[in-house]
């Protein structure tokens, strides 16, 4: 029996990829988070490079200086969104599974054959509001309130807000407030070279001294850029504003959950818009209970006895076939048809952040680890 | 509704459990599930498990559960420090919690330290195992029957020999 020693995120379910042994965790399709990346450090760079120097020698040092921090910090957000847990919810181990199916066939009772049972909701009082939880099918929990699935990641995560394949994570509880300082420092970011663009090519139209034809081109087209991503990034930080203000998620808004017919109201909302933004903002970083680093031994053959006790070991018999995650480095999964519209569209406009782009289609993988899970509660029985 | 519980076994425990043999009879498992009557603050129902009925004295599993219920409370706490926290965090690009453990991270340890504390006193001497809520996703609670038997039991682990019926 060969054994040998794998960190928990090979063994993880969901479709993320993990880089850095496991320190880094993106969703699977990248393409468009490199546009981002693409865009924001290329704009950037040009107006370091044609904007700068004219600007610092004619109006101030530090002017440049404050964009390289601006830029900075937008970079830093960015990396940090795309690059962390979410809120990602461990999907139920098969004893609290079978435990769960136990429960829900308990409640419900004989079902006549050939009747569809009753769906799984658990009802929870909430500040006097009835909140249902429903079950997931995928991992076999029933969802606490707030989190939602996440058919991208193939994750339940909490306090689910939406799927960014700007940033290419999930946004929920763990990176909402770097999410939402991104679109706010790049708001700011795109208004501030914006405005300075505007300035230099006022300044330029009177000038002192002659500007080359190629040099006023590119201050145009940065023009043209700022402006049209103003619009969008601008919009998406106040729409995410204003649900701060409410203490709501994207998810909920969209779904109308606490849209105010039939009486429902917001339960988590303090009804008050400064605690409702120092709760988001400013409340404790949630660790992640992903444990993705973690060691755990893999042994190479299926064993009934080979259950060792620790969280993730009761698929340990099944190693072989649990995979449903690679090990990948970034740029392995790029979509080939990203590559050739990254430079058509640094010279065009941006599309609105908060339009939800289609997904590219990824086939639907089977579950084995329903399957593993089935072979577990075998193993046991013997 | 009842609430059964499941117990889970503590993987620091049984860290040499390579050398022992699981045997026949399942390990029964009971869960404590999420309180989410007062939101999405972490908590846990103080309801006790009929199942662990003649196994342990209620007044102490409530009381364990409800001191956990007071270390997540402190570790959600939004107040001062956690607005200067937070505050400091942004200024420095959360670059300073490279560097830094949080509030948060800093109960954790403590609520893992105090279920240790609560294995070797009080659960294990009834052959019980009590599991930390975060190696389970924050969504339970739970108590493991240890029903090992052990060809032998290692000597470098002192509370397995405590949970042998």
């Amino acid at each position: 029996m060969i054994t040998r020693k794998v960190r928990k995120w090979e063994k993880l379910p969901g479709k993320n990829t993990f880089c850095c042994d496991g320190r880094v965790m993106m969703a699977r399709q990248k393409g468009v988070f490199y546009l981002t990346l693409f865009l924001i450090v290329g704009t950037c760079s040009l107006f370091f490079a044609f904007e700068c120097p004219y600007l610092a020698v004619h109006l101030s040092p530090a002017i440049p200086v404050f964009a390289a921090l601006l830029f900075l910090f937008v970079i830093a957000m960015l990396l940090r969104t795309s690059f962390s847990d979410p809120g990602v919810l461990p999907r139920a181990l098969p004893e609290e599974a079978t435990f769960i199916e136990m429960e829900i066939e308990a409640a419900n009772g004989n079902v006549p054959t050939g009747q569809r049972p009753p769906p799984r909701i658990r009802n929870v009082q909430i500040n006097n509001q009835i909140v249902k939880l429903k079950y997931c099918y995928t991992c076999k929990i029933f969802r606490p309130p707030r989190a939602s699935h996440c058919s991208i990641c193939d994750n339940c995560v909490d306090r689910f807000d939406h799927h960014c394949p700007w940033v290419g994570n999930c946004v929920g509880k763990r990176n909402y407030r770097f999410f939402y300082m991104f679109t706010l420092s790049l708001s700011l970011l795109t208004i501030y070279i914006f405005t300075f663009d505007i300035i230099h090519v006022v300044m330029r139209k009177y000038p002192v001294s002659h500007l080359s034809n190629q040099k006023e081109q590119t201050c145009r087209r940065i023009v043209l850029v700022c402006f049209f991503t103003l619009w969008s990034v601008v919009g998406l930080t106040g729409f995410h504003t204003y649900l701060i203000s409410l203490n709501q998620t994207t998810n909920e808004d969209i779904k109308g959950s606490w849209s105010g017919k039939n009486r429902v109201q917001n339960p988590y909302s303090h009804k008050n818009i400064i605690k409702n933004c120092c709760e988001v903002l400013c409340g404790p970083v949630y660790p992640s209970v992903l444990d993705r680093r973690g060691l755990m031994q893999e042994d190479s053959s299926v064993s009934a006895t080979s259950a060792a006790p620790s969280s993730f070991s009761s698929s340990n018999p099944v190693s072989q076939t649990t995979k449903t995650t690679a090990p990948l480095i970034p740029n392995e999964h790029t979509p080939d048809d990203a590559k050739p519209s990254i430079a058509a569209s640094a010279e065009t406009s941006a599309p609105p952040k908060d339009e939800v782009p289609p997904a590219p289609k990824v086939p639907p993988l089977a579950s084995p680890e329903t399957d593993a899970e089935a072979s577990i509660v075998k193993d046991k029985a013997h | 509704m009842q609430h059964k519980f499941n117990v889970c076994i503590s993987s620091a425990q049984f860290h040499n459990l390579q050398e022992l043999r699981h045997s026949a009879s399942l390990v029964t498992k009971v869960f404590v599930q999420r309180d989410y009557s007062e939101g999405t603050v972490c908590r846990f129902q103080t309801k006790f498990p009929s199942e662990l009925d003649n196994r342990i004295e209620r007044t102490l599993l409530e009381e364990t559960v409800k001191t956990l219920n007071s270390y997540y409370v402190e570790a959600e706490k939004i107040g001062g420090q956690s607005y200067l926290e937070g505050c400091l965090a942004c200024a420095t690009a959360y670059i300073v919690f490279l560097c830094m453990e949080t509030r948060y991270e800093k109960m954790l340890k403590k609520i893992s330290g105090y279920v240790q504390e609560q294995n070797e006193k009080i659960y294990a001497p009834r052959g019980l195992l009590l599991t930390d809520p975060v190696e389970r996703g924050m969504r339970v609670v739970s108590f493991s029957e240890c029903s090992f038997t052990f060809p032998h039991v290692s000597s470098s682990c002192p509370h397995l020999r405590e949970c042998v019926q």
